[in-house]
């Protein structure tokens, strides 16, 4: 079976031409560079995604008028993952970080959750707030 | 009124305003920065996504990650900053230029300053500014603002969703909508090609299944109260091709159709615009044709990277800097856009420094030439593996490539792509 992508490692775009092998390795045209080989195996074998994404934050205890506008502007947190996440379990991770609810102040970096499903993810807060 | 007085002030606290003021901090000059939002950052803190800062900071970082990096870099300054403020008026008629600003803080403020940075970025072009026939629905947005909607204030803008325009925000919103649980059923884009970089067409767009019409225009916006569809009909050889017209069924539209720099106070003041950016025309000391009005960032051209964005607006501080001290630009050569260029920033050069130039390519091309000529000499040539009108190009010129103009007062630089 041929499939065919766009190799995105640099600007150029080569498109690939890949054919499954019957001892399961994958021959690649198209490319312009080695880079373009890694890049069909590493997305038809192992494809990852770097994950970003908002939660739900608690502001602290001043509620309803005691809070400034300042505040009212923050209701999510941008968060990240340290590292790309396999792309099939990204839908997944989203929807935990969907339920997650944030107690503020939070730090940049600090860990939300560690270590996620023991693949070695975190998902770091990208800003600090409150 | 208070009134206060600095050397300088920056107009707007984003990448380019923070970079800027740090320099002239640096400088030992006494500088405040004027933001309206209530906190430093700009566009960058709605920018979730990743890919920042590869060449400022040599890591992957979200929008806020980096705004908040470079924020941390004016720790131990003396700035002043004033968020919550907004200038209303720039009045640089006299030597002492004087900013009028609002906040709710401060109250009525009046600045003033010898040299004003403007950084006050840009803003999206929407319905109005293309004109898309139809009914006049909710449910448009234009994809920035449905950005910050989702990522900021934490509302979803709609169920099912139409892109217009395939440029980046609009390729980043496609994914973010589909994360968040909606359905992105077309992005249409008016040319031939994408708008956006590619790794966000494959990323953005591939990974979902969302299809990219390209050369189709949106000929229709169609509902009552809300959006019900789009109708989207296909362009061939130039022509619209009616009878191929179909429509989408939808609820929202998201317009990602082009930014434009935000200069309404530059103009009020008297500054120069260069149609081709929207943006001031400036000299090599990115100095406006006001004197002592500086630019950079994306209210000088739009740019594609925050990482070229911060090394611009770190030279216009530095230069507004020397300017204050006295530096004056010395002999200059102007600056033209050749074949398949856009515009190449700023439009003056100067033969005795370093210069560093920006230029954007109007066509994509594998294995292009960037010819530089003199006075319709050719004084350096490039070869590009990759051009497109969504990646900037720039380059440095110095006294080496330059000196032949020595002496010559109309002198011309062409850079050109072929």
């Amino acid at each position: 079976m041929k499939t065919e992508l766009t190799c995105i490692t640099c600007p150029l775009g080569c498109s690939l031409s890949i054919e499954r092998e019957a001892d399961g390795s994958l021959t690649v045209s198209g490319n312009r560079c080695p880079r373009g080989i890694r890049y069909a195996n590493e997305e038809l074998l192992s494809p990852k995604r770097m994950v970003t994404a908002t939660v739900r934050v608690l502001s602290g205890s001043g509620a309803g008028h005691d809070r400034l506008a300042s505040e009212l502007m923050h209701e999510r947190l941008p968060v990240r993952t340290s590292a790309a996440c396999p792309k099939e379990l990204v839908p997944e991770l989203l929807q935990e970080l969907y339920k997650l609810t944030v107690n503020l102040p939070v730090r940049r970096g600090d860990a939300l959750l560690s270590n996620w499903r023991g693949l070695g993810i975190d998902v770091l807060a990208s800003r600090t707030l409150g | 009124m208070k009134e206060l007085a600095f050397d300088a002030v920056v107009i707007g606290g984003g990448a380019a305003g923070m970079a800027a003021a740090r320099e002239l901090d640096a400088a030992g000059l006494s500088c405040a920065v004027v933001e309206r939002e209530e906190s430093l950052g700009g566009i960058l803190l709605q920018c979730v996504h990743n890919g920042f800062g590869l060449i400022e900071f040599n890591e992957e970082l979200s929008g806020p990650e980096f705004a908040e990096r470079v924020e941390e870099s004016l720790s131990g300054t003396k700035l002043a900053v004033f968020t919550g403020t907004t200038v209303m008026e720039l009045d640089a008629h006299t030597e002492t230029k004087s900013l009028f600003c609002y906040s709710a803080r401060f109250g009525v403020l009046r600045l003033n300053a010898r040299a004003v940075v403007l950084a006050m970025g840009c803003r999206e072009r929407n319905r109005g500014n293309i004109r898309i026939p139809g009914d006049r629905p909710a449910g448009v947005y234009t994809a920035g603002l449905a950005q910050r909607l989702v990522n900021v204030e934490g509302y979803i803008p709609g169920k099912d969703t139409v892109i217009i325009g395939s440029g980046d925000i609009g390729l980043i919103m496609a994914r973010r909508m589909s994360w968040v649980g909606c359905k992105v059923h077309a992005v249409v884009e008016i040319l031939p090609y994408p708008s956006g970089l590619t790794r966000n067409v494959v990323q953005c767009l591939h990974d979902f299944n969302i299809p990219l019409y390209l050369s189709h225009l949106t000929t229709r916006i169609i509902g009552k109260e809300r959006v019900e569809g789009v109708e989207i009909t296909p362009i061939e050889n130039g022509a619209l091709v009616h009878e191929k017209a179909f429509t989408i069924a939808c609820d929202t539209v998201l317009l990602s159709v082009g930014l434009v720099p935000e200069n309404e106070l530059s103009k009020s003041a008297g500054v120069e615009i260069n149609p081709m950016t929207g943006g001031a025309q400036v000299d090599s000391m990115l100095m406006t044709t006001v004197p002592g009005l500086f630019a950079c960032g994306n209210v000088l051209h739009v740019h594609d990277l925050v990482d070229y964005v911060v090394e611009e607006a770190r030279r216009a501080g530095r230069n507004a800097a020397l300017w204050l001290k006295g530096a004056r630009p010395g002999s200059e050569v102007r600056v033209k856009a050749g074949p398949n260029v856009r515009y190449v920033a700023p439009g003056r050069v100067r033969i005795d420094a370093d210069n560093k130039l920006y230029f954007r390519p109007l066509v994509v091309k594998n294995d292009a030439l960037l010819e530089v000529r003199l006075d319709n000499r050719v004084i350096m040539s490039v070869k590009k593996n990759h051009i497109q009108p969504s990646e900037m190009q720039s380059i440095v010129l110095g006294p080496k490539e330059l000196l032949a103009a020595q002496g010559m007062p109309d002198s011309v630089l062409e850079i050109s792509l072929r």
